[in-house]
């Protein structure tokens, strides 16, 4: 190794690293490393394995329909309800996953953190995959019964990495402020569940909004709306409709959310070591 | 070309403590906040803060090659000293140059999941350390050689021993070949042995390499086995910087008289029926800050308060290794009857003859027993540092001496009556 040319780094007070993108980028490899952790313990601590990935949404399907399709008897049109459930819950299982591993994911770090050096930010990305895993085992079973029960996909469906990576983006920007919130404030680790909770009921998963004029537009405001519209339309070959003002709605609030994610995430970043 | 590897001017770190109690919640800020405010409105003062520097304007550079230790005692700023070069917390003020890729072993087996096999754990600890894959794979063999596990390379790491995870855990860290390499007091755990091992090779690490080590501990044996430049730190300050036997010495010179005293006021103790006894502080005799030269004898000074007049107690005293495991112990009965006691504070007295006791750490564990049954137990009573004297050299070290000593030793009471 040439000794004339070695890396100098230089650590001043109250100077944010200004290659703290440079160096997030260096250590993605650790990103790798740690997303393959949480997915390989995932899987190997679980008795039932990969058949959690399955049988939880089969069971949600089922509630979603009893409660919506029959006691509700909200519309369907000329769909089988369960799709309609099923394919809504697809990519509503992938947000909550998502924002609930990145949300935890610092707290859940703490011994990494305080005894080693790396972008802070890799902790919470790394968290994503194990959602992704998830909902990659679901769409595979998703498919198939699409195309028994409704009908062959169409070029719809070559979106659906657009959506999922919408829903992934909203995770993950509501996620940093809830992980970087949880080191100083432990309590807001309880606020995640409630908003998935809540969430599940003001965004269209059990239900289709192109049969609810009235409430469309008040449902949109909900950045999920759009994605789970988005998703829906693309699984089901556009027999659903999609509705662009909602999915505007999501696409602007996904940018926000990451944007001010990203800031307080970096902001509060340096103390997490003195404070977890 | 000789430029210094590390460059440390004018460091600073402070941490804040706020009087009222931790706020981590979030209920607890807001209350407190709304508290706040009021009492600056109606007294125009808010709750006090207090800084706490924990390093104060420290200031030193490293060579290549170089393998500088820090010394100091607990609290005086090492490991906030590390956490800084590790760029694991910020500084308050001042500035650090470091020329070189730095790894930093704060501790061992940073991020190992239990879950996940030897081989698992290599790859996932080598990333958290700052090693590529590539680089990884290029070592993994040289890795598993020297932790010793192929055997068990399969097998997730939680049915591990713990002497094998502190060797697999050791043996990637020290693969990591940075130019800087940041290591505190990780030797402390594993058995001699291995330290052995593991400081030959942070010694090959630095002399064959080329490359330069901090290193923190509080086994000044090693330190001074170890290091060719040691700095000292009291309260956060730079108090000495130099040769290692003139800052160990200095170190060992600079012990309080407050702490040679120990009082038992807040040590956890063993449930007993009776409490007519009751231990309340200890010192040793003859050496300072419970540092007892290697080949010396042992004296301890208990004190004990009774409540009531009572004849027959039974003392015990018993050593152990630092991790608790018992070398030897000895009761008061097998000596002397030491009579009947008053009420009120009383010494007694504990002489263990010349132990050669390998340099390092142990523990002391006292009981009282009386005919009432155990009146007082303190199973981690009192910990001792044995140091290398000109002794050692000579004389075989023990370490398990069972039995031996223990008839020797001998019990007295005040020291008017000896």
């Amino acid at each position: 190794m040439p000794t004339t040319e070695l890396p100098t780094l230089v650590i001043e007070a109250g100077k944010a690293e200004r290659n703290y993108w440079r160096d997030l980028w260096r250590y993605r490899e650790l990103t790798g490393f740690l997303a393959w952790r949480d997915i390989k313990v995932r899987y190997k601590q679980a008795v039932l394995g990969i058949s959690w990935a399955v049988i939880q949404p089969a069971v949600q399907t089922i509630l979603l329909t009893f409660v919506f399709g029959k006691l509700a008897k909200m519309p369907a049109g000329d769909l089988p309800y369960p799709m309609i459930v099923l394919c809504g819950l697809l990519p509503w299982v992938l947000f909550t996953s998502a924002f609930n591993g990145a949300g935890s994911s610092l707290v859940g770090n703490s011994h990494l953190i305080s005894k080693v050096y790396f972008p802070r930010l890799a902790v919470p990305i790394s968290s994503l995959a194990v959602s992704l895993v998830d909902f990659a085992i679901m769409l595979a079973i998703t498919l198939p019964l699409l195309m028994i029960f409704v009908g062959a996909p169409g070029w719809q469906l070559l979106l659906l990495p657009l959506f999922a990576g919408l829903a992934l983006v909203i995770a993950l920007g509501a996620g940093l402020w809830i992980a970087a919130l949880t080191v100083r404030y432990r309590d807001f680790k309880f606020i995640t569940p409630f908003i998935v909770q809540i969430g599940m009921f003001v965004t269209p998963v059990g239900y289709r909004t192109d049969f609810l004029p009235d409430w469309r537009e008040i449902l949109a405001l909900n950045p999920l709306a759009g994605v789970v519209e988005g998703v829906r339309w693309s699984l089901l070959a556009g027999r659903t409709d999609i509705y662009l003002p909602g999915l505007a709605m999501s696409v602007v609030s996904a940018a926000l959310l990451l944007v001010t994610g990203i800031w307080y995430f970096r902001r509060t970043e340096k103390q997490f070591a003195d404070i977890i | 070309m000789s430029q210094p590897a590390i460059e440390v001017s004018g460091l600073s770190k402070r941490y804040v403590i706020q009087h009222e109690s931790r706020h981590d919640n979030l209920r607890d800020t807001l209350h407190h906040s709304a508290r706040k405010l009021w009492r600056k409105l109606r007294w125009g003062t808010g709750f006090e803060k207090e800084d706490f520097w924990a390093l104060s304007d420290i200031s030193f550079s490293v060579q290549p090659g170089e393998v500088l230790g820090i010394i100091g005692r607990n609290g005086a700023g090492k490991s906030t000293l590390l956490k800084v070069l590790s760029r694991i917390t910020e500084p308050t003020t001042g500035k650090i140059k470091l020329r070189g890729r730095v790894a930093s072993l704060l501790e061992v087996g940073t991020g190992f999941h239990p879950e996940l096999s030897g081989r698992e754990n290599i790859f996932l600890n080598g990333a958290i350390l700052g090693m590529r894959r590539s680089e990884i794979k290029a070592r993994f063999d040289q890795i598993v050689a020297f932790a010793e596990v192929e055997r068990f390379l399969d097998t997730p790491v939680k049915r591990y021993s713990s002497g094998m995870y502190v060797r697999l855990a050791f043996a990637v860290a020290a693969h990591l070949e940075p130019d800087i390499l940041i290591v505190d007091e990780v030797l402390a755990v594993g058995d001699s042995q291995f330290q052995k091992k593991c400081l030959g090779k942070i010694r090959e690490v630095s002399r064959m390499e080329g490359r330069t080590v901090i290193f923190v501990s509080h086994n000044l044996l090693s330190v001074r086995e170890l290091c060719s430049r040691v700095i000292r730190l009291a309260d956060g300050q730079l108090a000495g910087d130099g040769a290692p036997d003139n800052q160990i010495e200095a170190h060992l010179g600079a012990s309080t008289a407050t702490d040679t005293e120990v009082s038992f006021e807040k040590s956890e103790r063993s449930k007993s029926k009776s409490k007519i006894v009751r231990y309340l502080s200890a010192r040793m005799e003859g050496h300072d800050n419970w540092l007892l030269p290697f080949g010396e004898s042992l004296d301890l000074q208990l004190k004990i308060k009774v409540e009531q007049t009572i004849g027959e107690l039974e003392f015990g005293v018993s050593l152990c290794t630092a991790q608790g495991q018992e070398i030897c112990s000895t009761l008061s009965i097998w000596d002397s009857d030491l009579g009947i006691f008053s009420s009120g504070i009383h010494e007694v007295f504990v002489r263990f003859p010349p132990i050669d006791l390998a340099p390092g750490h142990y523990q002391i564990g006292i009981g009282v027993k009386s005919g009432h049954g155990m009146e007082d137990h303190i199973p981690e009573a009192l910990r001792f540092q044995v140091i290398a004297s000109a002794l050692s050299a000579e004389r075989p070290r023990l370490y398990s001496i069972r039995g031996a000593i223990a008839q020797e030793a001998s019990f007295s009471r005040s020291k008017s009556s000896q």
